[in-house]
């Protein structure tokens, strides 16, 4: 069978040639990260706020000049050059390295954080990687970090020296510039930024000693069901406490609201792009860090299926898990026909959910399975915006009458696994409840097939009949 | 239960297949000799540039084909006997028909240049050359293509992701100077030569390929009698119908199978379509061989149609296509021809400092609107289309101009200015209309 032969450059003459910008970038980055790696590994170092400045700047300042020696060259388009040759985007042992550095950093996180160093010192003080970040978590609030401090800033840190480079990377198109900087502006300054501070400014009690008993994940944007905590009894409470106020009842309301009304309504509008390519902190890693991964979600008719019952299955969890423990909250019990609300109902979503599947699936496995599989498979706030998206939205992509050539571009580099192309080969619009509207499939098809846009639903869904746009020979009423 | 025999599985023997069984539960058989499974030749590009794989430019999971009931073999037909309606194979197997779609494609031209079949010279056409390319791109240090179409481009942009040295020669004085109005042609080959630092030759032909003493190229000499020292040789001065096995037949060849607007050859129950057919009387002013992926699609839509008792002519509708130099995206709409035709006025315009431009054609006399190109501007084929079938003024085209924008949100929007400059060149008075919902102007 002549398919089989072709045997591609994989490790011939396409070898990556890095050049000396591109070296120097990667030699500074993975300095930083290797300070990270080796705190990690139970080194604590004397000097925290001395060498966190230098795993802060080498990392961002690496990653611009990698940036730079990538694209500086080279004329604006798109560049997937080599994604399919290179072990660390082809699923090759660098691949695999990587996703199982991530995934192990995820265990340690959710699980054994005292291996991170969180309070295995005299006292209960930090050690390694969480000391490292001590000096910083001082800054903000005075008080020493915790693994959910650490990992916040190594998220935010992430995300914008990466939005960085996939600005730089599609610098020729406007859409994606505009929501990179937003999805950047949004995890530097409403998840990280406004919670740190405001915690700095309500929490400072340090007679508490340890974890400050306010809400620390006070993200504006971070909208239940994804925020599966949010109704959860301490969360609820802490929000009313008299020491917070009003800012505590702004975002209890304005949780509500942000769930209740305000997604379905921009969701109408847009589609469900606004939250997942714009303003989401798992998208924007997703985008940022995850774009060189987005070609390695599967395409196949089996994985969507799979999709389909798990992401709504997520739905069907988080509503039954919730509505429990309103129950437990406004019935002042701990319990639900006998079974132990905690053990039963919050512990097992947030291991399995939470943990598993957003964590360690969602991000450890970017290399393996893509960057989207937590917003595909299973975030119950993709699930709840993709049904309003494809029932009841204006937005759609537009496929551009006849001109699909079937090339397999747009499906290939759809991080959501979506088959644009069998969409667009027959002049219909995509209208999947699972775009998260990040337009790639328009930028890289090479014909100008694909359009992102909002209008009226009439005819939303394209080309209805067998016959594409340029035959003019007959209709065929459906 | 009758049983089609379709031969050749690129997009237009696939397409009539699939409409045959949306029609019909007739059995269907398709043979290639290339691939065991329907591909996208347009995508071979990406497979060698490493974007995809080659199992992403299938267009169906193989799975499809069974649950669909049809059927694939993997042969090679070396003879049409088109009086016992049989088709004997390679392999030695013979096949029936009731009725065969002849749909084979095309083969890449080679003109008897001396030296052109030399190891390390070869066309790009199919699976096999891409292979072959593989292999012989792996020691080039520099490679000449001979010949500055669309596939020459396509073969230039994706050696040169190999860090390979490419010369282009090109017979025309500008970058596909054959089909694109000189001003298009000048921008494209100023991006090629200056953006992409390609060696484009303008005015330059081939005279001989250069043996190295074992069969193997070693340069290539131009008519100026310039040695181009080289390793590969593309040869992509464009394709002809691949019907050299259908010449022991009773079927009727020229160029390519001849056949009426109902894809009907000279014999009865066979049929041709896609590249290799080659039409008595040219069709709505098209080339009487079409040679585009989307009229291959038509006519396999089309045929299937007449397969399935509905008999149907090919009727395409006003001529688009599209394409892609390096980084710039090239649509077009209409007629748009290398030379003004009489009663044509034009108008050309180009942004000042990026490589972005359109053309515009229309009837001097009665101001019909007749053809655009863009480069770096998507436009709206619905839209388009639309108004060369109800033959729309320029002024009507302009006017809506905002509203044909298909590029993606967010991206400047060249509208005012290109108006501003056509009504200065002309001296008419277009007032651009603000944008509204686009299908507001396809009437239901
Ligand atoms: C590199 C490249 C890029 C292109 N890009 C574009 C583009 O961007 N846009 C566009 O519109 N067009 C493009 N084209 C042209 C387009 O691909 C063709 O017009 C189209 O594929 C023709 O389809 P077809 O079904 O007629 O024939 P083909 O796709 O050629 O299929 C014919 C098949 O029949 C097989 N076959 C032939 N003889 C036999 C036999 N005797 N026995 C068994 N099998 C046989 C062949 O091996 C082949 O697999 C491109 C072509 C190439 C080569
Ligand atoms: S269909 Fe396009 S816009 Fe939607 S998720 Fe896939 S690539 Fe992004
Ligand atoms: S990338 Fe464009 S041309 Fe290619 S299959 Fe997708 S829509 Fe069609």
């Amino acid at each position: 069978m002549a398919e089989q032969e072709l045997n591609f450059s994989v490790s011939g003459k396409y070898a990556q040639y890095l050049n000396l910008w591109q070296k120097l970038g990667m030699i500074l980055a993975l300095s930083g990260t290797g300070i990270i790696l080796i705190t990690w590994g139970g080194v604590s170092l004397t000097n925290n706020a001395a060498w966190l400045t230098v795993v802060i700047l080498s990392i961002f300042i690496g990653t611009v000049m990698f940036t730079y020696g990538t694209y500086a060259g080279k004329t604006a388009g798109i560049k997937n050059d080599g994604v399919y040759f290179r072990s660390h985007t082809a699923r090759g042992a660098i691949g695999w390295a990587v996703g199982i550095v991530l995934t192990a950093f995820y265990v340690f996180l959710y699980w054994f954080p005292s291996y991170l160093g969180y309070q295995t010192g005299v006292n209960g003080t930090n050690e390694g990687l969480i000391a490292l970040f001590d000096p910083l978590s001082y800054f903000f609030k005075g008080k020493p970090a915790s693994q959910w401090f650490v990992y916040g800033s190594i998220y935010t840190l992430v995300i914008v020296s990466l939005g960085i480079k996939f600005i730089v990377k599609y610098r020729h198109n406007r859409y994606h510039i505009i929501r990179t900087i937003s999805v950047m502006i949004a995890q530097l300054g409403l998840a990280y930024l406004v919670p740190e501070i405001l915690a700095g400014m309500n929490y400072n009690d340090v007679s508490q000693g340890g974890e400050y008993l306010g809400w620390y994940d006070a993200d504006l944007k971070n909208v239940w069901p994804l925020d599966y905590d949010f109704f959860y009894g301490w969360h609820l409470d802490a929000m009313q406490q008299k020491a917070y106020q009003p800012i505590g009842m702004i975002y209890l309301v304005w949780g509500i609201l942000l769930f209740l009304i305000v997604t379905p309504i921009i969701t109408y509008f847009v589609g469900k792009r606004w939250y997942c390519s714009w303003v989401c902190g798992c998208g924007g890693l997703a985008e940022t860090a995850g774009d060189p991964y987005r070609h390695l979600s599967s395409k196949k008719l089996s994985a969507w299926k799979l999709e389909r019952w798990l992401i709504h299955a997520v739905l069907v969890l988080v509503f039954l898990m919730t509505a429990v423990t309103l129950y437990g909250y406004f019935f002042n019990t701990g319990t639900f026909f006998g079974l132990e609300i905690y053990t039963y109902f919050q512990k097992p979503y947030g291991f399995v959910i939470g943990a598993i599947f957003s964590g360690i699936v969602g991000v450890g496995f970017y290399p393996l399975l893509g960057n989207r599989v937590w917003c595909r498979f299973g975030c119950p706030m993709a699930a709840y915006m993709g049904i309003i998206q494809r029932f009841k939205s204006r937005f759609r992509i537009t496929t551009n009458g006849g001109q699909c050539i079937s090339c397999g571009n747009c499906s290939t580099y759809c991080e959501q696994g979506i088959d644009v192309r069998a969409y667009a080969q027959k002049g219909q619009n995509i209208v999947r409840a699972s775009c998260v509207g990040c337009g790639v499939c328009s930028a890289v098809c090479p014909r100008g097939v694909l359009k992102l846009e909002n209008g009226p639903e009439e005819k939303r869904l394209g080309n209805e009949g067998p016959i594409v746009l340029g035959n003019d020979g007959f209709k065929i009423e459906k | 239960m009758s049983k089609v025999v379709i031969i050749g599985n690129g997009i237009s023997g696939v397409t009539a297949a699939r409409h045959i069984r949306k029609n019909s539960d007739k059995e269907i058989l398709i043979i290639s000799a290339e691939t065991e499974h329907f591909y996208s030749r347009t995508a071979l590009m990406y497979v060698f540039m490493g974007h995809m794989r080659y199992e992403d430019i299938k267009p169906y999971e193989d799975w499809f084909w069974e649950k669909n009931r049809i059927d694939l073999m993997f042969d090679y037909v070396s003879h049409v006997d088109t009086d016992n309606k049989m088709l004997e194979m390679k392999s030695g197997e013979n096949v029936t028909y009731d009725a065969l779609i002849i749909a084979t494609g095309s083969k890449s031209n080679k003109f008897g240049w001396p030296g052109e079949d030399l190891n390390g010279v070869q066309g790009l056409y199919s699976y096999q050359d891409l292979q072959l390319l593989e292999n012989n791109s792996r020691d080039t240090k520099r490679a000449v293509i001979v010949g500055g179409g669309l596939i020459g481009v396509e073969m230039a942009e994706m050696l040169a992701t190999r860090k390979i040295d490419v010369t282009v020669l090109v017979r025309e004085d500008v970058f596909w100077g054959n089909v694109l109005p000189k001003e298009e042609g000048e921008m494209i080959s100023k991006h090629i030569r200056d953006d992409h630092h390609i060696d484009l030759r303008l005015n330059a032909e081939l005279e001989e390929i250069i043996d190295n003493g074992n069969g193997r190229v070693k340069a290539v000499k131009t008519k100026d009698g310039e040695v181009i020292d080289c390793q590969l040789v593309g040869l992509t001065a464009g394709v002809s119908p691949n019907v050299e096995f259908l010449k022991t037949s009773k079927l009727e060849i020229d160029r390519g199978v001849v056949v009426n607007e109902f894809f009907e050859t000279n014999i009865p129950d066979v049929y041709a379509i896609g590249d290799c057919a080659q039409f008595k009387e040219t069709v709505n002013g098209r080339k009487n061989i079409e040679q585009v992926w989307y009229t291959g699609r038509i006519m396999g839509e089309t045929v299937a149609q007449t397969i399935c008792g509905n008999k149907m002519s090919y009727n395409p509708g006003p001529w688009f296509n599209s394409a892609k130099f390096f980084d710039i995206e090239y649509q077009t709409y209409g007629w748009v021809f290398n030379e003004l035709k009489e009663n044509q006025a034009d108008y050309y315009w180009e942004h000042e400092k990026e490589k972005i431009c359109l053309h515009l054609i229309w009837n001097k006399n009665t101001d019909e609107f007749i053809g655009i190109n863009t480069f770096g501007i998507r436009l709206r084929h619905d839209l388009f289309d639309k108004w060369l079938k109800e033959k729309a003024s320029i002024e009507t085209v302009m006017t809506e101009l905002r509203n044909a924008n298909f590029d993606p949100e967010f991206y400047s929007h060249y509208e005012k200015d290109i108006v501003q400059g056509f009504n200065d060149s002309t001296g008419k008075e277009i007032r651009l209309k603000p944008q509204k919902w686009w299908r507001k102007l396809i009437s239901a």
